[in-house]
């Protein structure tokens, strides 16, 4: 079993939900990233998805593209991001960890270079923002041949014929995009996705994660009543922008962040 | 057509190693339906936007065979644009360079100044007709800016403007011209401050107000259906020409020019041509300082396929995907991607594309300006200088039709900066 099928799994049966969280490889600096994301792991973090950094993140909000700038101003390059992750798994084999960015990152490496790649490192899933299913074939095959997921994402304007057809390409978890907007949008309509998320239950048995608009317990709580997993992204990634003048309290700092959420989702 | 022949149009690296000239275009007929141009276009967005994508196809497939929608838009363009424009003999630049005869389409006579209105004329019904009652655009020099607030204006739509900081600066006349016409002008300090960025930030704001805005792409990229429905707006200018010239000399041109950012203009006159292989189309990228010095424009002449903006085509971008940073005099030019389109027209052979510097281009602004009484925009001044170094080494026989696709007025004062002139 996939490790991100294990820890949804382990989740689900305790009548919980998994807390996934986003940060970008390399922001502010890449000596705190896996620093970070051990810290992410110890405070009861399920899922680490790892940002590649690129020069147009044209679906981000303004936090996690300062984040983006932030990184590329070291160069962080998809082989370093790689390479981070092969640091991680020296320590953890538990966590899964997905990667997260823009095709051209990977277009530019090759498509099996990376799948190959991304398997050695201890990669468990891939979610490309700008790769709808009908133009995943080839990097789809390439990653399933070496035990990676692709990560499909479902919106608000997703009908029900195409999320049908969607959910036959997923595998992993399916990561439901709760509104419209860049990530680090407000106004999360926390009714409106729980029913959309009842209706997606019946078209498939994968885990249905939220994210967009989860930025602190109370926000976290409401949607961990009923989705598998809660996804946290920009918020974190703001926290760590304000402390890119001391690197050294980043991974603490994360730390905190993600116990209040586990904490908040835990009595939901 | 072969059955072989179809298999090379879609393989254009197969194509691209066979003889040149022998495959035949009768049958051209791009993109499929999913926006491919061979491996290039297709859709590369969030989720959120395929719905809107999907819509926007289906609705312009149906009004594109709609007689009536057809007649609104000849009768917006003979009346609001002002077409066609003329197919213009430029006798004194010919007699100058003394080779092929030179003829000018004059796109810098349509209202408000360039080719752009003639897409915005078409977007803006369409968003009417979809119940839009909001239009976003991204503009670089700020003619298609103008051209979308021109169109909101006269519609009665609320209109956003996303424009790179640094154009902002290097084309203030456009950003009052849009202020004036009611449009709010937003300035993109994110990335590279240019068109690139001022697109992804109007991708984030159509994502976000998705249900009541229409996103007027500006030229011939982004993802499907964009490339083809910007081409077929764009397309009036090809099929004019094929008639003035029919007219005007019995045959059609020999060398078609015009100057490639995202390729609008270009694709515009080309497209109706395509089909003919005796018409030679030559796309004039920006060389900024020259391709050695990496400081350019022109990802045709010195890019690699990867994805951008929703679509595959030719980018200039480093090692690891990243893109770069571009630069061009021209600021409508200054774009690291391309439509797709002229990706695969490059890949078949079909169109010739190649790159001529801010000084050559400025060279050629200079010389039309003294000899015809046009002041061209700095963009078509690319397209310009090509044909100053190529028509003397033609036959006077031989005819090039030059895309004027804009005038010059908006880039005054970067003209007179670079000639140590203060205004």
């Amino acid at each position: 079993m996939s490790r991100l099928a294990l820890r949804f799994g382990e989740r689900i049966a305790a009548d919980s939900s998994a807390l996934v969280t986003y940060l970008v490889a390399g922001d502010p600096a890449p000596a705190v990233t896996v620093p970070a994301m051990h810290a992410l792991a110890g405070a009861g973090v399920d899922v680490i998805e790892l940002g590649i950094p690129f020069s147009d993140p044209e679906a981000e909000g303004a936090d996690i593209q300062a984040g983006c700038e932030r990184a590329l101003l070291h160069k962080v390059r998809l082989r370093d991001v790689l390479d981070m992750v092969v640091t991680f798994r020296e320590r953890d084999t538990r966590t899964a960890v997905v990667l997260m960015g823009y095709l051209n990152s990977v277009e530019a490496m090759g498509y099996q270079r990376f799948a190959d790649a991304a398997a050695e490192a201890g990669v468990d899933g891939v979610i490309l923002v700008n790769l709808p299913p009908e133009e995943a074939d080839d990097l789809r095959q390439a990653l399933h041949g070496r035990g990676v997921d692709l990560i499909f994402l479902l919106a608000p304007t997703t009908t029900d014929e195409r999320a049908r057809h969607v959910l036959s390409q997923a595998s992993g978890f399916v990561y439901y995009v709760s509104l419209k907007g860049p990530t680090g949008s407000a106004n999360l309509d926390v009714d409106g996705v729980r029913s959309r998320l009842d209706e997606l239950r019946a078209m498939t048995s994968l885990p249905l994660a939220v994210g967009f608009g989860i930025r602190d317990g109370g926000t976290a709580q409401a949607v961990a009543g009923f989705a598998d997993g809660v996804v946290v992204g920009s918020a974190l990634v703001r926290r760590m922008g304000e402390l890119a003048a001391q690197p050294d309290a980043i991974p603490a700092a994360a730390a905190a962040f993600a116990s209040e959420l586990r904490a908040a989702m835990d009595a939901a | 057509m072969s059955r072989e022949d179809v298999v090379a149009l879609q393989q254009p690296q197969a194509q691209s190693s066979a003889a040149g000239g022998m495959v035949s275009y009768a049958d051209y007929n791009f993109p499929d339906e999913r926006g491919h141009f061979g491996r290039f276009g297709g859709r590369f967005v969030a989720e959120t936007l395929t719905h809107a994508l999907d819509d926007l196809d289906r609705v312009y497939r149906a009004l594109k065979a709609d007689p009536e929608f057809q007649r609104r838009i000849d009768r917006d363009l003979a009346e609001f644009v002002g077409r066609p424009s003329p197919l213009y003999l430029a006798e004194r630049l010919t007699r100058e360079l003394g080779g092929a005869k030179i003829y000018l389409k004059r796109e810098d006579l349509n209202h408000t100044g360039a080719h752009k209105v003639n897409n915005t004329i078409g977007q803006a019904l369409l968003a009417q007709h979809m119940g839009k009652r909001r239009i976003i655009a991204e503009t670089g020099a700020g003619q298609h800016g103008v051209a979308s607030a021109t169109v909101a204006a006269r519609l009665g739509m609320e209109c956003v403007v996303y424009m790179g900081a640094e154009d902002v600066e290097r084309q203030s006349l456009n950003v009052y011209r849009m202020k004036l016409l009611g449009a709010r002008v937003v300035a993109v300090e994110s990335g590279s401050r240019t068109l690139k960025d001022a697109m992804n930030e109007a991708m984030r704001d159509w994502v976000t107000n998705v249900d009541d805005t229409h996103y007027i792409i500006g030229t011939v990229a982004g993802p499907h259906p964009y490339p083809a429905l910007v081409r077929d707006f764009q397309a009036v200018i090809g099929r004019e020409t094929r008639e003035q010239c029919l007219a005007a000399e019995g045959r059609l041109p020999d060398v078609l020019v015009a100057c490639v950012g995202g390729g609008s203009n270009a694709l515009g006159l080309f497209h109706p041509f395509i089909r003919d292989p005796g018409v030679r189309m030559i796309g004039v990228e920006a060389g900024g300082d020259g391709i050695a010095t990496g400081r350019h424009a022109a990802p045709l002449c010195a890019g690699v396929p990867g994805v951008l903006h929703g679509n595959r085509t030719y980018l200039m971008e480093d090692e690891d995907g990243q893109i770069i940073a571009t630069h061009s005099i021209s600021a409508g030019l200054d774009y690291p991607g391309v439509g797709p389109e002229h990706a695969f027209l490059k890949d078949l052979g079909r169109a010739e594309y190649v790159a001529v510097t801010d000084d050559e281009a400025l060279r050629a602004f200079h010389h039309l300006t003294r000899t015809e009484g046009i002041m061209p925009a700095l963009e078509t001044s690319h397209a310009l200088a090509w044909v100053m170094t190529h028509a003397p080494q033609m036959d006077p026989r031989q005819i090039i039709v030059v895309n004027l696709s804009g005038r010059g007025d908006k880039d005054i004062m970067t003209v007179a900066r670079h000639d140590g002139i203060e205004l």
